[in-house]
C-alpha cells in the first residue's frame, strides 16, 4: 500500500522525531510514503491571520501537487492536516473561491483527495488488533494520557475526525500496545500553539495545567500527535520534576522493536529515557517480528 | 457607491459570518484557552463589532491573542466561526493601519510568511534569531531553549527551499498583507 506524504516543516525541524517514527515504522509495516516532490509550508497559523487567499492557496498548492499520484495524503503534523481540510472544506463550498484559489495556485484543485493524519492511517488501514499482534513489547508500566490538541479535531465540521470531546482513536492504539490509559477531560485541550512565542506566560500557564492535570489522572507521561503540542509542552514546562511527552508514533516504534528507537530519545527536550528505564523498556532485547504482509 | 462600512458588514464580507446571530451565552469565552490575557473575550468583541465600536475592537489586544484553537467555533450554538472572525478582524486591523494591540503577534506572523515567500519552506532558526531581535520581549528569553534545540539537531542553520519556488511565488503575486 502507498500513500502521498505531505511532512510540513515542523517535522524537518522541531518534530524530527515525529517524521522519523512515522516513517520507521510505515517502513516496517510495509506501508510505502511517496513525499510530495516540491511541497510548501501550509502557512499554519500565520498566512490566513494576515491574507485570506494566501492562507488558502498555500496548502491548495500541496493539494495539487498530490493530484497526480491518486494516492490518499497522509499529513501526520495537526496544523498542516487542519490547513489541508480548510482548504477543501472552503472550495467545496464556494464555487467562485475555488476559481479564485485554482487560478493563484495555475490548476485545477481537486478536493475528492482524502486528506489523512497518521492516526487514521493506523487505525483504518492497519487496525488496533493486527498492531497489537505485531507488537513484541508490552508497555504496561507506561502509565499515559493521550493528547490530541486542537486542529485534529477542531472545527469538527471541517476536519471530521475522530470525537472532538472524548477522542478514542489515539486510546485504542496504546491500549492495543499494552500501556496504561488514564481517565483525563483535557485531550482536546489547547497547549497554547503559535502563541509560545507571543505571549509565552500564558503557554507556561497553559502547558502547566495539562501537565498538573496528567499527573492528576495518574500519567507518567503525555502522549501526542502533534508537533507544535509536543515541542510547548516540553519547553514550556516550569515545574519539577519535568514530564517527558512522546509521540503516539515513537510508542508504537518501540512497541514492534523498532531498533530505530533509540534515536529518537535524545531528540527530546525533557529526556525520556529515564522513564523508559524504570518501565523496563530501554535498551530492551526486543526483536520486531518478521511481518507477514497480506 | 455606498462608502459606508460597518465593521460587521466587513467582518461578514471577509469571514463569512454573521456576528449579530451572536446572543451572548458566553460559551465561547468560557473555553477560551487565552481568555487570562484577553481585555475582553470573544463574545464581548462580538457585540463590540455589532456596536460598530471599531477603534475598540481593531486596536484591542486580544484579535491577536487568539491562538486559532477553535474551542470558540466549535461551541457556539449559532455556528458562528468566531475563530474566522478573528482573522478577519486581524485583517482589517491590518488594512486599515491599526498599530496592533499585541505588536510582536503581527511581527510573528509577517516574519513567518516572509520567509515562506522567500523559501516556501519555515525557517525556524531564521524566525526565532530576527523574532527574538525585533520583539518586544527580552532578548535573552528563550535563548536557552533555542540552544536546546539546536543541540538536538531541532532547529537547523541552514534554510531548506521548496524545490519548486516559481511555483510558490506565484502564490504570492496578488498577496495584500
Amino acid at each position: 500500500m502507498s500513500y502521498a506524504y505531505y511532512p510540513g516543516c515542523s517535522l524537518h525541524a522541531t518534530g524530527i522525531e515525529y517524521d522519523l517514527s512515522t516513517r520507521a515504522i510505515f517502513n516496517y509495516l510495509g506501508l510505502e510514503l511517496v513525499e510530495l516532490e516540491g511541497w510548501n509550508c501550509c502557512g499554519a497559523s500565520s498566512a490566513h491571520a494576515l491574507d485570506h487567499t494566501l492562507g488558502l492557496a498555500l496548502p491548495a498548492r500541496n493539494l495539487a501537487l498530490a493530484q497526480p499520484l491518486g494516492l490518499d495524503l497522509v499529513v501526520p503534523c495537526a496544523a498542516c492536516f487542519n490547513r489541508m481540510k480548510s482548504v477543501e472544506h472552503a472550495l467545496q463550498a464556494d464555487t467562485a473561491l475555488k476559481a479564485e484559489i485554482e487560478e493563484a495556485v495555475g490548476t485545477a484543485i481537486d478536493t475528492s483527495i482524502p486528506i489523512r493524519p497518521v492516526l487514521d492511517v493506523l487505525y483504518e488501514d492497519c487496525g488496533p488488533q493486527w498492531l497489537a499482534e505485531q507488537a513484541v513489547l508490552r508497555l504496561q508500566n507506561l502509565k499515559t494520557v493521550p493528547y490530541y490538541g486542537c486542529l485534529l479535531v477542531r472545527p469538527p465540521s471541517v476536519v471530521q475526525f475522530d470525537d472532538p470531546d472524548a477522542p478514542h482513536i489515539m486510546p485504542d492504539l496504546l491500549n492495543a500496545i499494552g500501556a496504561q490509559v488514564m481517565e483525563w477531560s483535557y485531550a482536546t485541550d489547547c497547549c497554547g500553539g503559535n502563541l509560545s512565542l507571543i505571549d509565552p506566560d500564558l503557554t507556561y500557564r497553559l502547558v502547566d495545567r495539562l501537565v498538573a492535570q496528567a499527573r492528576q489522572a495518574g500519567a507518567d507521561t503525555i502522549v501526542t500527535a502533534c508537533p507544535l503540542c509536543q515541542v510547548n509542552l516540553e519547553m514550556r514546562q516550569a515545574g519539577e520534576p519535568r514530564m517527558p511527552v512522546f509521540y503516539f508514533t515513537e510508542l508504537i516504534g518501540l512497541a514492534l522493536g523498532l531498533p530505530e528507537a533509540n534515536q529518537w530519545w535524545g531528540r527530546h527536550l525533557i529526556d525520556p529515557r529515564p522513564l523508559l528505564k524504570s518501565s523496563g523498556l530501554l535498551n530492551n532485547a526486543a526483536q520486531p517480528k518478521i511481518l507477514q504482509r497480506a | 457607491m455606498d462608502t459606508i462600512s460597518t465593521l460587521s458588514t466587513e467582518v461578514s464580507t471577509r469571514s463569512g459570518q454573521q456576528v449579530e446571530l451572536c446572543y451572548h451565552c458566553h460559551k465561547c469565552t468560557a473555553g477560551c484557552p487565552a481568555i487570562t490575557a484577553m481585555t475582553y473575550g470573544p463574545d464581548r468583541l462580538l457585540r463590540l463589532i455589532a456596536l460598530d465600536e471599531q477603534e475598540a475592537v481593531l486596536t484591542s489586544r486580544d484579535i491577536w491573542l487568539c491562538a486559532g484553537c477553535f474551542t470558540c467555533t466549535a461551541r457556539c450554538p449559532n455556528d458562528i466561526d468566531i475563530a474566522a472572525v478573528m482573522d478577519a478582524l486581524r485583517q482589517v486591523a491590518i488594512a486599515r493601519g491599526y498599530r496592533p494591540g499585541v505588536q510582536d503577534a503581527l511581527l510573528f506572523h509577517r516574519l513567518y510568511v516572509d520567509v515562506v515567500h522567500m523559501f516556501g519552506r519555515s525557517y525556524e532558526a531564521g524566525i526565532l534569531g530576527l523574532y527574538k531581535l525585533r520583539a518586544k520581549q527580552p532578548l535573552m528569553n528563550d535563548m536557552g531553549a533555542g540552544l536546546q534545540l539546536f543541540l538536538r539537531g531541532k532547529v537547523p542553520l541552514l534554510p531548506e527551499r521548496s524545490k519548486d519556488m516559481p511555483g510558490v511565488r506565484k502564490l504570492f503575486e496578488r498577496s495584500q498583507r
